[in-house]
């Protein structure tokens, strides 16, 4: 596939390992945002091909791994009634909440079903006056313009039975929460391509600044990750700290112009609850008054309660970098695919699935 | 879940810039797409698709780029 192959070249792979090689000189921690960049440098086998000297930590860019067990729990009491078609994308289904998860409920009769688009819910909802049609609308700034359009055409076709279970979060916040951290050790960030495909890079430049990190926008394929590799390097050995863009046969400095119109007409900047590690000030979405009579929290009249995680799970801490997956005592023992205690283990995009898929032979 | 795909526009239709829509091949497969948020858009360009949403429309000038940024550091 055009795009895609020309990315995978082992031989273009293996010079670029050689120009990272020549360029480093000490050791530098680097965090990718991104689960689906996890998900390539683990299956890809990225790491073990760097030099030992170049450490990738992973980060809390799985939406799958930071919706709060409380909004799961939502989901779930929402997805149970009679009068409810509970629409989700795929990977939202075995996620444990604080009983069961949908997948189960669904096992258990309830109508969940699982959507390609947010645009799909739509067209379930025009089909189907007599029932509420609802959408777990969760993701990051990448996911939030179908689900902002879903919203808006529900809105401009007068369907009153369709809401939005809104779990939205954002990459910069959670980039600050990081590196404000006594305990961080990330020094270099490959930022999520796809969220700056919507919204662009300028918020980055301040990050960069403040914090004194270089933050280069990166795509998925193998090359594209092995040169944001090599361009941040490039930027620590020199000293700099600056925002460059390795992925920009996708991304524009300012974004998705359309896109990011609709964004601020349908979304309002929240704090959010980041399952596993906590709140985070102005790191969400939520409707905004104009639209609000799609949310699904105020339509089915859903109280906050607050739920205890399981104590042996450490996805908080991998979420934030700070711990591998193999550093979990439950890592493939009590926790895998089939259970998982947390969330990092249920997405795909989680790193501690991907290590069980790709590396589980490095548990301890 | 942020994974995006890139696929060829086949086809276009709807007037409308909010119903925008076209036909995207993804190898051997064709799916729909908005390309609300793609007015540029034209058939024959080649689009990142998200939760059948185009984001961007790929720069052929940046991608030849990427790929020559290997012949610049060596």
């Amino acid at each position: 596939m055009k795009y895609v192959d020309e990315y995978r070249d082992p031989d273009a792979a293996r010079k670029y390992l050689q120009a990272i090689r020549n360029t480093v000189t000490r050791h530098w921690t680097i965090m990718e945002v991104c689960g689906g960049q996890t998900h390539a440098i683990v299956r890809f086998g990225i790491q073990d091909l760097l030099p030992d000297e170049v450490e990738l930590v992973h980060g809390p860019g799985c939406p799958v791994c930071v919706t709060p067990l409380e909004m799961i729990d939502k989901a779930l009491d929402i997805a149970a009634r009679d009068d409810v078609i509970f629409c989700s994308f795929g990977d939202m289904l075995r996620v444990p909440g604080s009983r069961t998860d949908l997948s189960s409920v669904r096992a258990a009769g309830g109508d969940v079903r699982i959507v390609y688009t947010p645009l799909d819910a739509v067209k379930i909802a025009a089909d189907n006056p007599d029932k509420q049609i609802v959408f777990f609308a969760v993701g990051f700034e990448t996911t939030a313009p179908a689900n902002a359009m879903a919203v808006h055409m529900a809105k401009t076709r007068g369907l009153r039975n369709f809401s939005v279970l809104v779990s939205h979060v954002l990459v910069p916040p959670a980039i600050e929460a990081i590196m404000s951290s006594p305990d961080n050790r990330v020094q270099g960030f490959l930022a999520a391509g796809h969220v700056c495909t919507v919204m662009g890079t300028g918020a980055y430049t301040p990050l960069a600044d403040k914090y004194d990190v270089p933050i280069v926008v990166t795509g998925f394929e193998p090359l594209d990750i092995l040169q944001g590799i090599h361009m941040c390097v490039r930027q620590l050995e020199q000293g700099r700290a600056e925002v460059e863009n390795q992925y920009d046969r996708a991304v524009r400095d300012g974004g998705n112009t359309e896109a990011r119109a609709l964004l601020k007409k349908v979304f309002r900047v929240v704090p959010r609850e980041w399952r596993g590690i906590g709140e985070i000030a102005e790191s969400g979405w939520a409707l905004t008054p104009e639209y609000e009579a799609f949310d699904a929290e105020q339509r089915f009249g859903l109280a906050d309660a607050k739920v205890a995680e399981p104590e042996a799970c450490i996805s908080g801490l991998v979420l934030q970098g700070r711990k591998k997956p193999a550093d979990c005592p439950a890592f493939g023992k009590e926790c895998t695919p089939d259970h998982p205690l947390g969330a990092t283990m249920v997405s795909g995009e989680g790193a501690c699935a991907a290590y069980y898929r790709y590396r589980r032979d490095e548990a301890a | 879940m942020c994974l995006a795909v890139p696929g060829q526009i086949i086809s276009i239709k709807g007037d409308d810039a909010l119903s925008r829509s076209g036909e995207v091949r993804f190898g051997e497969a064709v799916r729909e797409a908005s390309l609300a948020f793609v007015p540029e858009a034209v058939e024959g360009d080649y689009v990142l698709v998200h939760a059948g949403v185009a984001i961007s429309v790929l720069r052929e000038d940046a991608a030849a780029r990427t790929l020559g940024y290997l012949e610049e550091i060596e």
